[in-house]
């Protein structure tokens, strides 16, 4: 036992090898566009993240899934290549391309080998400006959104969260389900594809992470060749959304012997200044790891759980805080009433020292785990930029969370934390609840 | 010979492509193995420990005790009461998990790599020393159920899957789910889970992986103090039952008012990496791909305008198994079209595989295609040292996986001919048709 405290009180926080201030490059090409890069030759390849906010919030009123939709399009046809022929080339080059949209952002992911940087380069390029929205591709693909979205709504969770943010974001984008609904996806016309699309991959609003086998002036030509003549782009709307303060407990009967709650509140956003004390705060009631309270109290003591959670959801236009539990149809509220209290507790009393210290060295500690492959650290640098922090951000952001204090907590939690104002979504069939 | 493959290889994917992971391997006296693989990106490492039993090695009435006794190694020793592993591992900045499957039980931390002797002098200590408390036991049952019906009760594809998986196994523990049947999983003891602790528990039946930013010679001397104190034990053989020749054609229909998505599955049992004769684990990978592996093959020819019927098809081989593999192909017919017409197509396109076989060029792209997949799967050292774990686990060696690349750049379209006729035969198969209530009716029979 002297040998682990030992250990433990020798706790250095590990050096970021890979994300030092020495290795992450702000390159800027020759025709201005900025990425930033980290250098890594151990693997022949080269992972490549871009991310666009925007997401379902370009999607045109009446027109709920076109940027998902649009996103699933784009390799399904560019230049003059038809769908086989673009999965063809790609497959010639060994190149791996996604494309993504979400709530708030699209995001295109690529990883290629190092001897067919330039070719990739140009399919990417090519993908980019010149998707063709071949109609029958259009058709091809609605059905198999149409499929998923079908799955969507038998599905507790995410039928769960759809209808959480429906009642919360009434009216707005972010309201709307974000693969649509099956009539505003099935009135998207090839028009309508290719006028979401010219909102989506705009140069002004594009992050760019890229790591691996590339010197910053190589990537600097690409980058021009490759996204140079992308448009410009309108500057986003990013004025903050108010939820509609919904609260107390919604039901969805469903048949199933397990309910799915999903539960939540207003937040904060990323660029609040209590972001980083609310980040370590719920660390502690409810974030990763097996030592949280809520694991503690509704898993580990109780066995009422799998899974009981609770996580800060960011989101461009609002904050959120958000939690979720998935329990036997028989402890929905012996769950639910749990979790409350763990929100009380921690608004009411803060954290002990204690508790704090080993969060701190859980986060600091762990934050290194983040980088373990190139593609991991292409998507954080591109989600860094996106959320308008520093280049410098990744060497100060431990000593950021070293510096939060059991004040720090016992503020933000009071602020943060209102379990009384927790709107409860629950998918499923409990058997304790009165509605 | 290896001078000729490389020569072969140039012509598909650049050579520059071909930076293999280091990997070094001992053994301790007490019998347990250590495998190291190298990545000094960043000063991180993965430590895994894996043990050589797993859900097959279950005694009847009490399936899912494999994966019971994996959530009760959280549960503490004399010296790291219950709770404090997971406590001390978050305490260092670490990440841990445990997972379970048919022939093995792991437990890993990714943490920072001057913290992997502490690692071990804990993962040792539960190797043999697991103490569990009255009121632990309970609850922590409580728990195996709730993820029961989190990744199967409340799932209606999930519940078809283990019926089918059952159902392709007249004998043999693979037909039985790795969390176990509901029943047998509510009446698990503390005591069943010792009892079986105490069995397959042991260096002797263990495996040690370590990725990242180490060096092998401190590991094995590392390894050696931690570990190699422990006595290896007496251990039982791997009795499992025999599985029987097939010879009925098998069929499963369930329908679920949940269901969205009609489905329908085709599965083979298959010899596994481990049973197969040379040539045949290869030229089934390289079957599946030829199928199923994405817009360019085959299957994919169900969803596109010609035939138009499927909303998703594909195929897959799993032969990282001790005793069987297995080959499944599956589609999702799209509104419009019957189960049995998918059906139908699906049965026709594996004759005409039969009938006409497959051309070179498709092996060719089939193999260039596993390969780029191979060299990106280094990018992560957790899931290197994941596939590693796994492959060592059911018996094959550092250099079965090293000579893998070689071996499936050598296979040809005989191989995966050969592989196809053994394998695709209807009357070993299970067909499996998982209905929605809005299920296209069935033209008449």
């Amino acid at each position: 036992m002297k040998t682990l405290i030992a250990f433990v009180a020798a706790l250095l926080v590990a050096p970021l090898a890979h994300a030092d201030e020495n290795r992450i490059q702000r390159v800027i090409s020759p025709g201005g566009i900025e990425a930033w890069l980290v250098e890594e030759s151990a693997i022949p390849m080269v992972a490549v993240e871009l991310m666009f906010p925007g997401g379902a919030r370009v999607d045109a009123e009446g027109q709920e899934g076109a940027a998902y939709l649009t996103a699933g399009l784009i390799e399904e046809g560019a230049g003059d290549m038809d769908s086989q022929g673009f999965a063809l080339r790609k497959e010639d080059l060994s190149t791996r391309i996604g494309f993504d949209s979400g709530r708030d952002e699209f995001t295109v992911g690529m990883r290629a080998l190092t001897a067919n940087l330039e070719e990739s380069f140009e399919l990417l390029h090519i993908a980019l400006t010149e998707p063709t929205f071949e109609q029958r591709q259009i058709d091809r693909v609605r059905d198999q959104v149409l499929s998923g979205m079908k799955s969507d709504l038998v599905n507790p969770g995410t039928q769960g969260a759809t209808e959480w943010f429906k009642q919360m974001f009434p009216g707005t984008s972010y309201g709307r389900p974000t693969k649509g609904r099956p009539d505003s996806i099935n009135g998207l016309t090839r028009a309508d594809i290719i006028d979401t699309y010219s909102r989506m991959a705009v140069k002004s609003r594009m992050k760019i992470g890229v790591v691996g086998d590339i010197d910053a002036e190589t990537l600097g030509v690409l980058l021009d060749k490759t996204f140079g003549d992308l448009p410009e782009g309108e500057v986003l709307d990013r004025t903050p959304i108010e939820g509609t303060g919904v609260k107390g407990i919604h039901l969805i009967q469903a048949d199933i012997p397990q309910s799915s709650v999903i539960l939540g509140h207003e937040g904060i956003l990323r660029s609040d200044e209590d972001f980083i004390p609310a980040y370590v705060m719920n660390h502690i009631l409810g974030g990763g790891g097996f030592s949280s309270r809520l694991t503690t109290e509704v898993r580990e003591k109780n066995g009422l759980a799998y899974s009981v959670y609770s996580y800060l959801s960011p989101y461009d236009r609002a904050g959120l805080y958000m939690g979720g539990v998935a329990t036997a149809n028989e402890r929905v509220k012996q769950s639910i009433d749990l979790i409350r209290a763990e929100w009380a507790r921690m608004a009411n009393e803060g954290v002990t020292e204690e508790e704090l210290t080993a969060a701190k060295r859980y986060l600091t500690g762990a934050f290194a785990l983040r980088f373990d492959s190139n593609a991991k650290i292409a998507r954080y640098l591109a989600g860094l930029q996106s959320a308008g922090l520093e280049i410098d951000y990744i060497d100060k952001r431990n000593g950021l969370v070293d510096a939060i204090t059991v004040e720090d907590i016992r503020r933000v939690a009071k602020r943060l934390l209102k379990p009384d104002e927790l709107f409860v979504v629950v998918v499923g069939n409990p058997k304790d609840l009165e509605e | 010979m290896r001078r000729l493959l490389s020569v072969l290889l140039l012509a598909l994917v650049p050579q520059a492509a071909f930076a293999e992971p280091v990997v070094t391997s001992f053994e301790l006296e007490n019998g347990m193995q250590g495998v190291v693989i190298e990545d000094h990106r960043a000063p991180v490492v993965t430590h895994m420990v894996w043990y050589k039993v797993g859900s097959a090695d279950e005694t009847a009435g009490k399936t899912g005790i494999a994966h019971y006794l994996e959530h009760l190694l959280f549960k503490g020793t004399e010296k790291i009461p219950s709770g404090r592993f997971s406590e001390i591992v978050a305490e260092n900045g670490g990440q841990e998990n445990a997972f379970t499957s048919r022939d093995y039980t792991g437990y890993f931390q990714n943490i920072a790599s001057d913290r992997l002797g502490l690692m071990m002098s804990m993962e040792a200590d539960r190797m043999r020393n697991l103490t569990i408390g009255d009121d632990d036991w309970q609850a922590e049952r409580d728990v195996v159920g709730e993820e029961r019906r989190s990744r199967t009760d409340n799932v209606p594809s999930a519940k078809f899957r283990e019926q089918f998986t059952s159902a392709l196994y007249l004998s043999h523990p693979y037909g039985t789910p790795v969390i176990g049947w509901k029943k047998e999983v509510e009446a698990l003891t503390k005591e069943d889970a010792l009892e079986f602790y105490a069995r397959f528990y042991a260096p002797n039946n263990a495996i040690l992986v370590v990725a990242g930013d180490v060096d092998p010679a401190e590991v094995e001397a590392l390894a050696k103090e931690h570990y190699g104190v422990i006595d290896r034990i007496e251990l039982p053989e791997h009795v499992r039952s025999v599985e029987p020749p097939h010879l009925a054609e098998r069929r499963l229909t369930m329908t679920d008012p949940r269901v969205a998505q009609s489905q329908f599955m085709r599965g083979y049992l298959a010899p596994s990496y481990l049973t197969a004769e040379p040539g045949e684990a290869e030229g089934l990978v390289l079957l599946a791909d030829i199928l199923g592996g994405g817009t360019t093959r085959r299957l994919q020819r169900l969803m596109t305008q010609s035939t138009d019927m499927a909303i998703y098809a594909g195929a897959y081989y799993s032969g990282l198994a001790r005793d069987h593999g297995e080959f499944v192909v599956y589609a999702g017919p799209k509104g419009d079209t019957s189960l049995s017409a998918i059906e139908g197509a699906m049965d026709w396109m594996l004759e005409d595989l039969l009938k006409n076989g497959v051309t070179d060029k498709e092996v060719a792209r089939s193999k260039k295609s596993l390969i780029a997949d191979e060299i990106y799967s280094q990018d992560s050292q957790r899931s290197l040292a994941r596939q590693y774990g796994a492959a060592l686990t059911v018996g094959l060696t550092v250099e079965d996986i090293q000579s893998w690349r070689g071996k499936l750049e050598a296979a040809t379209a005989e191989d995966v001919m050969d592989a196809a006729r053994k394998v695709l035969n209807r009357k070993r198969s299970v067909t499996g048709i998982l209905k929605g209530p809005d299920a296209k009716k069935e033209a008449a029979e």
